[in-house]
């Protein structure tokens, strides 16, 4: 890392730092999630009787957002329309982390980039919607609106750096790769993408300790992914067996 | 029309969801449990000095016992979708009364004990201690929590309050801190046998009454065996059947069916009672006695199958948990599941019209159907999902002919709970309980003015207990309330085929 800027210093410290938080911390809530056993059989019936049927129904609910489709339809347009706008946001993202840029990526920067333009509106909606309700008012905290706020700034700032300050990408991507290829190389020294880099480093540093790690308990809700099949195969608890 | 001392909600139209009023159940408070029960179901009989070091080291205990627990503190997105789905929040406008926000009484707690952000920013972070004050929001607010699951459907994570009250009031018991109203029942259970403490001998007498009295009505001889050795079926029902109006109606139902379908059978004194309030509690080692106390009665009286009553949470507990807390049931008929719900066992013979079945005997009533709330979203009944919703009507269409359903916003999966489950139906809990069932009463209202429905029948002896008690509120009369096997019996023929 001899002859980095003092700056470029130190966010390559900063961020192999952020990225040592990120997956430690994700790892360690995952790890704690799947090996803290299910006691009884919880699942929320009517549910598969067949663990092939509760995969089915697990991708089901995880790419439609059906159970909040079914519990509030001005929610779940706001939450689903940001959460695809995101996906796309992130896959349009890879080109900088990537070399060669895979043809596929190529192929939907154009469609990406229409999401990058849309994604405040569906943070602003959530937003007001918080504010809006008396019922969504009395539930939301500072930290509820700190996720939304911090959000929405990453995605203006990375549209002020794509759009009103022109950055110098492939000294953007340089660095990137630099950090990736565990070489660092100096930061292009722009504002703009500083800020935006910032922001998503705090963003990622934050992940594993907030309710954001709803992306990956998702995966684990014992009442989701428990096979309605109690009477049929004998559930044995692990802390109970004498 | 009972009187209120309190204000109602408007059932006209269906419930409309409230605006947010603050404190307003914060009142209502359960009767603390006696030294006595709490001895006897195995917690202190008092409040422990150190109460606080030791609820919090209970609930570190849990979230590494629970992935439910654990899971559900953390990944709440406070998306809301749960916060108009609770038959209480929308009976009394308490903004605790929200599932999400009835969750934050604990999760406040679990950010300030147990994560870094909590411990850092403190109120920022919405992150409390488990003060004196907190505490009685939980005492308050956890029982007021019917456990039904409704929350759960709509929440994209499927996080279940019930898990997170279950968890709660453990807690509460470890400190010394518990309901009188569960653990006087637990403790009655213990020691007889059953919910009401009902004795042997009166448990006979009652017998005896039932075999005349249906002797008088029929002319034929339906048996009420007790303890019999080597019947083919162990029945177990909720004690309520055995003394309660309407409940009692469907226990003569079971025994005309048995007899029908010419299956012996038998109660059992050791295990008097199908009810299994250790769940309501999360007391996971109360729930496991009481649950192997009918799985020994089963093995000492050589039967080969279980059948059981209408019961709700107990069905859950029967259906979801006895095979995990007493089995494995290898000393039962390998042909049959275990348990068999009792409605399982009539519908099969009905479809292989082996019961003699007078529809005109129900004309006076038009019926429709309560789905209770841990039968609807705790269990299933024959082999597909939803069993637990067709085989119950399936019963009804063959033995009434007319039959209504009600709005399947209030009912199935998405079924309101009576407002009086899971540890509620307690007198000084009254206020709740009459507010909470306001969505279902709704549901019930709008089919009796406009389709003349005059019965409601359902397979939960709590559901039956609390409608009785406040339907009258609605102006709805309490003979609207029937078992499913009440209407069986009205209908059966007996000396048939």
């Amino acid at each position: 890392m001899s002859g980095l800027s003092p700056l470029s210093l130190v966010y390559a410290v900063l961020s192999y730092a952020v990225t040592a938080v990120f997956f430690g911390g994700l790892l360690h809530k995952l790890w704690g999630y799947a090996v803290t056993p299910n006691p009884l059989n919880i699942a929320t019936t009517p549910a598969p009787a067949t663990r092939g049927g509760v995969i089915v129904s697990n991708i089901v609910n995880i790419a439609t957002f059906s159970s909040l489709f079914k519990g509030n339809r001005w929610t779940w347009i706001g939450g689903y329309a940001f959460h695809v706008i995101l996906l796309a946001v992130f896959a349009r993202h890879l080109r900088l982390f990537l070399h060669p840029v895979p043809p596929l990526l190529v192929l939907i920067q154009p469609v990406a980039l229409l999401g990058a333009l849309l994604l405040p509106l569906p943070l602003i909606y959530l937003l007001a919607r918080r504010k809006a309700v008396d019922r969504y008012a009395w539930i939301s905290s500072p930290a509820d609106y700190f996720v939304l706020v911090l959000l929405l700034l990453i995605g203006l700032s990375g549209l002020g750096l794509k759009f009103v300050s022109h950055s110098d990408m492939v000294g953007i991507k340089q660095f990137l790769l630099g950090l990736v290829m565990a070489s660092p190389v100096d930061m292009p020294p722009h504002p703009a993408f500083i800020i935006h880099f910032t922001l998503v480093l705090m963003l990622a540093a934050y992940f594993p300790f907030s309710k954001l790690m709803h992306a990956g308990g998702v995966f684990f809700s014992p009442t989701r992914t428990m096979v309605d099949d109690p009477r049929e195969r004998r559930h044995v608890n692990p802390w109970a067996a004498k | 029309m009972a009187k209120a001392d309190f204000e109602l909600p408007n059932i006209e139209n269906g419930v409309r969801v409230p605006a947010i009023k603050p404190g307003a159940m914060a009142h209502v408070k359960y009767h603390p449990a006696s030294e006595a029960h709490l001895s006897k179901t195995g917690f202190p009989a008092n409040r422990v000095d150190n109460w606080k070091e030791v609820a919090l080291a209970k609930m570190n205990e849990l979230m590494g016992k629970y992935k439910s627990l654990q899971l559900f503190l953390d990944v709440c997105v406070k998306c809301g979708a749960c916060a108009d789905k609770c038959h209480y929040f929308l009976g009394t406008g308490d903004p605790n009364n929200m599932p999400v926000a009835r969750q934050e009484l604990m999760r406040k707690v679990y950010r300030k004990n147990f994560t870094v952000g909590g411990a850092l920013f403190g109120g920022l972070a919405r992150a409390e201690d488990l003060t004196e004050e907190v505490l009685q929001e939980w005492m308050t607010y956890f029982h007021q929590c019917s456990q039904c699951r409704r929350c759960s459907v709509f929440c994209p994570f499927g996080i279940d309050t019930a898990e997170i009250s279950m968890a709660a009031r453990e807690i509460m018991d470890s400190i010394g801190a518990g309901q009188k109203y569960t653990l006087e029942i637990i403790a009655k259970v213990h020691d007889t046998g059953n919910n009401l403490g009902i004795p042997k001998n009166a448990l006979i007498g009652t017998l005896e009454f039932l075999e005349e009295d249906v002797k008088e009505a029929t002319g034929v001889d339906v048996k009420f065996p007790l303890d019999q050795k080597g019947a083919e079926v162990m029945l177990i029902v909720p004690s309520a059947d055995f003394f309660s109006s309407p409940h009692v109606d469907s226990l003569v139902g079971y025994a005309k069916v048995f007899h029908a379908a010419g299956i012996s059978y038998t109660f059992s004194s050791h295990a008097s009672e199908f009810a299994n309030f250790g769940m309501f509690i999360g007391s996971y080692d109360n729930t496991k006695k009481i649950a192997t106390r009918i799985a020994d009665a089963g093995r000492d009286l050589g039967v080969k199958r279980i059948v059981v009553g209408e019961c709700g949470h107990a069905y859950r507990v029967a259906y979801s948990f006895w095979n995990t807390l007493a089995g494995p049931f290898d000393f039962l008929d390998k042909n049959y599941p275990v348990p068999t719900h009792i409605c399982e066992f009539t519908e099969e013979l009905i479809r292989r019209n082996a019961l003699t079945l007078d529809k005109s005997a129900n004309d006076e009533f038009t019926v429709t159907y309560h789905d209770s709330c841990n039968v609807a979203r705790g269990s299933r009944m024959g082999t597909e999902p939803g069993g637990q919703f067709e085989i119950p009507r399936n019963i009804l269409k063959a033995v009434c002919n007319k039959y209504v359903e009600m709005d399947p916003e209030s009912n199935r999966e998405k079924t309101f709970c009576c407002g009086g489950g899971g540890g509620l139906l307690s007198d000084e809990l009254l206020e709740v309980r009459v507010k909470g069932a306001a969505p279902k009463a709704a549901a019930l209202k709008e089919v009796m003015d406009n389709q003349g429905v005059n019965t409601m029948a359902m397979i939960c002896a709590i559901c039956k207990a609390q409608f009785t008690k406040v339907l009258p509120y609605y102006d709805i009369p309490m003979e609207a309330v029937a078992g499913v096997h009440q209407l069986v019996s009205n209908a059966i023929q007996l000396g048939g085929k």
